[in-house]
């Protein structure tokens, strides 16, 4: 039997515990891999010194070929050739095409609600092509830190909903990696600048990324990130400030709009690297060969092209007066505003931004890194690197909770803004006498009526007991975790029998379709399934043998009596012994055996814990 | 125990009253947030992960509800036995009634005034005026409590949900005209 190493208490771990863990910034144009290294935070670039890996995804007959090269065959493979999958995920194929910006590609009728883009590796999903990304990523992070990543810090947009934050999860899962928490965009921005300038006060981050747009407004106050409000438009990015571009040059160049999806997509190309020259230049040079063979010229200077995107630039300044209105601010309480995003390089950007905050902008950590950066440190404390104590980050729900009630009208049961984890109960009661079931409809959105929002969820109650009309009561308690991701938990008050609760994923994908492209991609890879199963586990029972006897070692003495520590210490060490064999299942088994057996001890653990936060301010000030 | 058996005051150590101290308030709510939060149990067990997901959740509506002068009072109430029906409630105080119309009327009104903001603005000042006017009416209720006192609260109570949701309308005519610019 192998022996339980214990460290000595109140002692940190060896220094050679140090465990690896990364920040992803999973963006709509390009995507980042960081980590902590020496204490220091800093993206990693690729073996020829790269940091962005462009979000671009090729598939050819047996290949899937992610970043540089796959974006350099977008204008010539454009249908086997994914960019910005980022728009697309968690939305079904009407929503894209209501955004008036579903990209060109062919897609595949199914009947679930997911789009799939026909490729010649086949139909794939928009968290398939995410998840290929990640694997990029999560290798050169691999590759460069010298082991096995031990979890991952993802960000996302704050203002992505349920069913794109739930799909960036998926991708994850798909891609193998563990997920410490989802992150959003401004926040990890916010601590990329915080932790090094210890700035206190309120700032805004105004994050504007190739596809998405997000307004934060937060306090630092000693360690303490607190997200006051946050807002913004998850379909508004630097894509569009392109898009208006190309447009324009059509128009210049007598193109009509039923140009093949090569030209649209050359067109792209050159309108990027048009704004890209024009935030140093003041004009720049177009050339654009016609499918007639001839060739047409012309120049952009930066005044036109600011005329073209100004409407686009001042859109964005409406969510910034939504945030400031629902942080209870002004204006005037600002200390400085932090510019994230490659689209924040666009001069007219800056200017437009600094004068409605009328505060400094700050810039000084590369727009394009600074995400990932952030997300880094935050992996790194999640992981167990750094003292808990240092930092904690308090983040806000983006859009309000509701439910359908009569005619359509959503009754909202968590608004907006409010700070997360968040549990609030409703309750319900039945219509007709003997009532057995009701289904409930769960939405995202601030309008008023159910159309106007997103439908997230769908489920039944049912085996509620037989009662007359109005006589039972139904709580049902709604909550969202600190990943943003929305949970229901229903019960009947008067007889206490728990309702099933059946959530149907609106526009994600079902489990089942999940396993599925897990166990295709497990072909695709040559790995083992049952391999990777016991090594799941392992990694499991690891994590939860190192998580105990660093509490036991702790405070098992005080908290435990020496019967109950004899029998924690015989099952955890049946779990080591466990742990190094190769069956899967009964490890399964062990951990949940010893969670059970440990229940007490935790939350024992927890109120101990809190007393001790609270000790030294009831007693002289609570009498 | 800690936690479930707790009212909200005596969770974040501070005495129960209408009175409360802001910054003490929030360096409770930042100190218990430490210790609970799911971000300490990014590695842990998943039983001890759901835990920390309900307490960071309770300590959150705590701090919500002793944040805010309404729900803070309306919690108070029913610590007093006093349960306040939301949605049907209202007030009969015909002289307070007829002064919201008018409220209504001018906020209405600014649409189309020249600039509508700064309409809404002044109008906002007398709201915010008034509102914290009831503030220190309702601390004087709690103060002993009496039968009597908590009725009174109560009908405070009403029409400070008729002064929030003037101003929560406001803020939407303001969303509404940033939406039109």
């Amino acid at each position: 039997m192998a022996l339980l190493q214990l460290s000595e208490p109140g002692k940190s771990q060896a220094p050679h515990q140090q465990r690896l863990a990364a920040g992803i910034d999973l963006g709509t144009t390009n995507s980042l891999v960081a980590s902590v290294r020496s204490g220091v935070a800093e993206t990693l670039p690729d073996t020829e010194g790269r940091h962005l890996l462009p979000s671009v995804v090729r598939y050819t007959g047996d290949q899937r070929i992610v970043g540089h090269a796959a974006r350099s065959a977008a204008v010539s493979d454009p249908l086997n050739t994914i960019v910005s999958i980022k728009r697309m995920l968690g939305r079904s194929i009407d929503e894209l095409n209501s955004l008036g910006s579903l990209p060109s590609y062919h897609f595949t009728h199914q009947e679930s609600a997911v789009p799939r883009i026909q490729t010649l590796a086949g139909a794939v999903s928009p968290v398939e092509v995410s998840a290929e990304i990640l694997r990029v990523l999560v290798q050169r992070a691999e590759e460069t830190l010298g082991g096995p990543l031990e979890g991952v810090v993802i960000t996302v947009p704050a203002y992505f909903d349920d069913a794109q934050r739930q799909a960036t999860k998926d991708a994850a899962r798909l891609a193998g990696v563990h997920v410490l928490r989802l992150l959003n965009e401004p926040t990890a921005a916010a601590v990329a600048y915080g932790l090094d300038t210890g700035s206190e006060g309120v700032h805004a981050v105004y994050d504007l990324g190739g596809g998405t747009f997000d307004i934060s407004i937060l306090r630092l106050n000693r360690g303490v990130f607190e997200v006051l409000s946050t807002g913004g438009d998850s379909a508004l990015g630097g894509d569009d400030f392109d898009r208006v571009l190309a447009r324009w040059i059509m128009q210049q160049a007598g193109l009509s709009d039923d140009v093949d999806h090569t030209m649209q997509r050359r067109l792209m190309r050159d309108a990027c690297a048009a704004k890209e020259a024009l935030s140093s230049a003041g004009s720049v040079q177009l050339a654009v060969e016609l499918p007639s063979g001839d060739c047409w010229r012309g120049e952009l200077t930066r005044v036109q092209f600011e005329q073209l995107i100004m409407p686009l630039v001042r859109k964005t300044l409406t969510p910034c007066r939504r945030a400031l209105r629902d942080a209870g601010l002004s204006v005037a309480d600002i200390a400085d505003v932090v510019l994230v995003g490659g689209s924040t390089r666009v001069p007219l950007v800056r200017i437009l931004v600094s004068d409605f905050f009328a505060s400094p902008a700050l810039g000084e950590i590369d727009p394009d890194r600074v995400v990932a950066i952030g997300a880094a440190l935050q992996a790194d404390v999640l992981i167990g690197n750094k003292p808990l104590d240092e930092m904690l980050l308090l983040d806000v729900n983006p859009l309000s909770l509701g439910i359908e009630t009569m005619g359509g009208l959503v009754e909202k049961i968590i608004p907006r803004n409010t700070t997360i984890p968040v549990a609030r109960a409703q309750e319900f009661t039945t219509f007709k006498d003997g009532q057995s079931a009701m289904a409930v409809h769960v939405v995202q959105g601030e309008r008023e009526l159910v159309s106007d929002c997103r439908s997230l969820a769908r489920f039944e109650l049912r085996g509620i007991p037989p009662m007359v009309a109005g006589a039972a009561r139904i709580k049902v308690t709604f909550s969202v975790d600190a990943d943003g991701l929305l949970g229901v938990e229903a019960r009947e008050e008067s007889t206490g029998v728990t309702a099933s609760v059946e959530i149907k994923p609106a526009y994600g994908l079902s489990d089942a379709e999940i396993g599925a492209m897990l166990r295709d991609s497990m072909v695709y890879a040559e790995q083992d399934m049952a391999a990777r199963r016991l090594r799941e586990q392992q990694v499991e029972a690891e994590r939860v043998i190192e998580a105990l006897q660093a509490a036991l070692a702790s405070d098992g003495d005080e908290l435990l009596n020496s019967e109950e520590r004899a029998s924690i210490d015989a099952s955890l060490s049946k779990l080591v012994d466990l742990s190094e064999r190769n069956d899967p299942a009964q490890i399964k088994a062990a951990i949940e055996g010893l969670e059970k057996q440990c229940e007490s001890y935790v939350q024992r653990r927890m109120n101990a814990n809190v007393r001790k936060a609270m000790s030294g301010h009831s007693v002289e000030e609570f009498k | 125990m800690l936690d479930f058996s707790k009212n909200y005051f005596e969770l974040f150590g501070l005495p129960v009253g209408y009175i409360i101290d802001k910054s003490q308030l929030a360096e409770r709510y930042r100190e218990l947030q430490r210790v609970v939060h799911p971000d300490r149990f990014a590695n842990a067990s998943e039983q001890e992960k759901r835990l920390s997901l309900q307490r960071a959740a309770r300590i959150n509506q705590a701090y919500h509800t002793l944040k805010d002068p309404i729900e803070r009072g309306r919690y108070l109430l029913s610590l007093n036995g006093i349960e306040m029906d939301v949605q049907q409630e209202t007030t009969r105080d015909s002289v307070f009634l007829m002064e919201q119309l008018e409220l209504r009327e001018e906020l209405e009104a600014a649409r189309a005034k020249p600039d509508p903001y700064a309409t809404i603005a002044e109008l906002m000042v007398e709201v915010n005026q008034r509102f914290s006017n009831m503030v220190g009416e309702m601390a004087v209720q709690f103060e002993s409590a009496t039968p009597e006192q908590l009725e009174a609260a109560r009908e405070i109570l009403r029409k400070m949900q008729f002064m929030q949701k003037l101003r929560h309308d406001a803020e939407e005519l303001e969303a509404e005209l940033d939406e039109a610019l």
